[in-house]
Formats: C-alpha cells, structure tokens, sequence
C-alpha cells in the first residue's frame, strides 16, 4: 500500500525532494514522500558502495520508476557506512514507508555546517505547494 | 499526462503495476482512439493491399483480421498493423498513431484506379478491453481470435474484434466518436480497471509484440525482427524480393529477447557491449519481477541461454537471451 502524504517535522530536507535524519555524527538519507509518488512504484534501486564519499548537492545513486529513473541528491556531504539492503531487495518498500523502511543509506557526516542550509518540514511544504 | 503523437495520454491512471495486474489477471481498458483508422475500399481494394502488405489477404476472409506490415522496397517497415476485411473490396486497417501520416500517404500515393483509401481516424474511437474476465465482464461470446463482428453492447453499435495488444484474451471495440464516453462508462461500469500508456508497453514488452519506431523501423526488415510468419514470401509485395535474399542469406542480426540476470532495467537505445547489439526496448516485469527488453544482437548470438552484457547508464549489467514470449501464462 502506498504511503499518505507527510513530511516529518524531525527531518531535515533538500529541496531535490531528499530527507536526512541527523543522529549525532551520522545521518540516514532517503527521498520524500512527494518523490516517491512522483516517480510511481519503484522497482529498482541503485545503491553507492560502502565506504563510498557522497556529497552535497550531487548524485549518489538511482531510484527508478517502470516509467523513469532519477538520481538521488545526496542533501549533505558523508561517507556511506549502510545502505539498506532492504530496499535493493524490494524497492516498493520506498513507496510504502518512505521515512521508515524505505531508508536509502546511513553516512558518517563529513561536513557538519552543511546541515544548516537543510530545510524544515515547514520550509520543504511550502516549497512542495509550489511544485 | 504525456504528449504522444499530437494526443493527450495518461501514462496511467493510478499506477503502472497495478494497472498491468488487473489486465492479467481480470480486466483493463484503455482508451487507444489515438490508433488510425484508414479504409481502402473498391473493387481494386484487395489487389492494391496485396500488392503493399507483407501478410497474405488470402489467408482471411470476410470477418477476419490479420496482423500485417507495410513495407518498403528495401524490405523496411513503414508500420504494423491489423487490417480487417469487411469484404473483398473493403478493409480497415488500424495502424500507429505516429505513423497514421506516413501509411496514408504510402497507401494514397499507390492508389489504383478502383481502389479508394481514406482517412477515417477522426471518425472513430477505439477501447481495447484486454484480460482473462474481459468477454465475461462485457457479456460476450467466445469467438476465435482474429475475427470480428458488429455487436450490440447497452444498445451502442460496436465492432467487437477480438485482437490486442497485451498477449490476454479480450476484444477491441471501435465505436463512432459521439459514443465513445458512453462505452468508455459501460466498460468501467461492467469492471474493467482504466489503463495507461505504461501499463500497455509492459504488457507488450512481456509478450514481445514489436512497438513501431523501436523494436521495428523503416530501416529495419521483418525477417531479421521475428516477423517473417507475417512475410507471405510467395507472393509479391513492395520488398519481398529483398526479404527473400534476407530469409535466404539468413539474417546479420535477430531481434532477440531477454531478462536480466543482474539486477537492473534496461532501456531503449542501451548498447549491448558483448555481444554488440542494441537494445530497442527495455522495462520491469511486473509478472517476473525483473528487468526484460528486447535487442538486436548478431544471428550467432541470438540462441535461448546466450549471455549478454548491457550499458545501463556506464555500468555493465547481465541479462540471458529467452525464448519468446518473455511471459507466458502458466496453464492450469
């Protein structure tokens, strides 16, 4: 079952439609609810390596669609330390729980004044409204 | 929505996947009036398409369809399509949206004295009612594929063929435009779940039927793309002497099918690195789960069980040439 529409107030966001969830030194990434049902069902999921460097603003994987692909935007800079095997097994996980489940990878964040040019749910709603 | 030759599409209307389900396991509709509908009509008509399509007008008669090519002097496809015979000396043919400019004019530019061909696209609109529960749920008979008839269904005069696109069994309705919200609501009313242009490309793509403009083009010829069983070689038509030297020289190419080995989804235009080929058409199965397309590789490498490696997007990715059709439903 697809996900309803929300957008967590205890995530961070980019406006390439990504979240992160900050925890201390590490954050999980994944893309939002309005990605997901932009996309369509996902069927397949193209993770980084472990271990790889991801960084702010530029792709650090695929999530395709049966219509279309589209690269993630890493919204911060990190190196990658899990990606969710999950998803790669069963990419409609994204659809269904696109802040749970549907995590993409966890990083080691690298550059922590990154994070203040993030935005708020309320900021990234309203930027959604717009779309 | 998306544009697709001049139309307004739906690439569907609430999910691919779901959509392609309903088709295979009970009943979709979809609203093809994009089609172009053109009749040759006179006591010449049958003589004219002899002479252009690939498929033998001999091998039907009077309530029966084909599945045709019209085809070019260097044995190329102009486009696919189905005509159907309402007699010998009037047919209709229902080919591509995108291609319905280049077939009327290569028809009306061949036109013979006692032979008529006319434009009626703007006339008609065409559902395709395609699934298992189909002739239950529209409360048809069963009929044999390939024929069609004039049928009452609520009181809307219908010609109900029994051809598709999507490899289940169905019936496509052609219907004059002024009625067509009134059956498109009859169908929805009797069941059928709305489908888009998405579900319809994975629904072809799993049985291998060729989409025009991709898997098969004016610079690609029917024998190398698996269609010479639609090639009436003993007789003659624009191209044939040319296909026949393909038949008999065999084929440098094949339009083979495959499904990824790895995981991933191949797309049109890919290349295929080992062996060179190019893949023409690529999606994900719903029913197998997994990324199938077809491409053209050399003949030596177009055996079931053949290894290929393909470009997705710079990362090379394995797939295995199969048999046709990709999906096949299982008997029970």
């Amino acid at each position: 079952m697809p996900a309803a529409e929300s957008y967590p107030d205890d995530l961070k966001y980019h406006s390439a439609h990504d979240w992160a969830r900050i925890d201390g030194e590490e954050a999980t990434l994944g893309i939002t609810w309005y990605a997901q049902d932009s996309l369509g069902e996902l069927v397949h999921y193209e993770p980084p390596e472990e271990g790889a460097a991801i960084t702010k603003d530029s792709s650090y994987g695929e999530v395709e669609s049966v219509k279309a692909v589209s690269d993630i935007v890493a919204p911060l800079s990190g190196e990658v330390v899990a990606v969710n095997a999950k998803v790669v097994d069963a990419p409609e996980t994204v659809n269904e729980d696109p802040y749970g489940e549907g995590w993409l990878v966890r990083v080691r964040i690298t550059e922590p004044s990154e994070l203040e040019a993030l935005l708020d749910a309320e900021a990234y709603k309203l930027l959604v409204a717009e779309q | 929505m998306v544009p697709f030759a001049g139309w307004e599409m739906p690439v569907s209307y609430a999910g691919v996947i779901p959509e392609h389900l309903a088709v295979r396991s009970d009943c979709g509709v979809f609203d093809v009036s994009h089609m172009g509908q053109i009749e040759v009509e006179g006591p010449r008509a049958k003589e004219l398409l002899q002479g252009l399509l690939a498929n033998d007008l001999d091998r039907i008669e009077g309530g029966g369809a084909q599945y045709t090519l019209l085809t070019n002097e260097r044995g190329g496809i102009v486009d696919d399509l189905i005509v159907y015979e309402r007699d010998e000396r009037h047919y209709l043919l229902v080919v591509n949206a995108g291609n319905r400019e280049n077939a009327l004019a290569w028809l009306s530019e061949r036109e013979i004295r006692g032979s008529d061909v006319r434009d009626v696209s703007d006339r008609y609109a065409l559902l395709a009612v395609q699934g298992p529960r189909s002739l239950e749920r529209l409360g048809l008979r069963e009929a044999a594929p390939f024929t069609f008839a004039e049928e009452t269904l609520d009181g809307i005069e219908t010609m109900v063929a029994r051809t598709g696109y999507t490899g289940e069994a169905g019936a496509e309705l052609l219907v004059p435009g002024e009625d067509a919200e009134a059956l498109w609501q009859l169908v929805l009313d009797r069941g059928a779940r709305p489908c888009g242009l998405g579900a319809r490309d994975t629904l072809r793509l799993e049985v291998c039927y060729p989409l025009h403009g991709a898997d098969i083009t004016q610079e690609t010829d029917a024998i190398s793309a698996g269609l010479g069983w639609v090639c009436a070689l003993d007789k003659d038509f624009m191209g044939a002497t040319k296909l026949r030297r393909i038949k008999q020289a065999g084929p440098e190419r094949r339009l083979v099918a495959f499904v990824m080995t790895d995981r991933a989804v191949p797309r049109g235009g890919m290349p295929v690195l080992e062996p060179r080929g190019e893949v023409t058409s690529g999606t994900h199965s719903p029913m197998l789960d997994r990324g199938i397309g077809m491409a053209y590789v050399p003949a030596g490498a177009a055996a079931p069980d053949t290894e290929l490696t393909i470009d997705v997007r710079g990362k090379p990715r394995r797939a295995r040439v199969v048999e046709k059709p990709i999906y096949k439903r299982e008997e029970t």
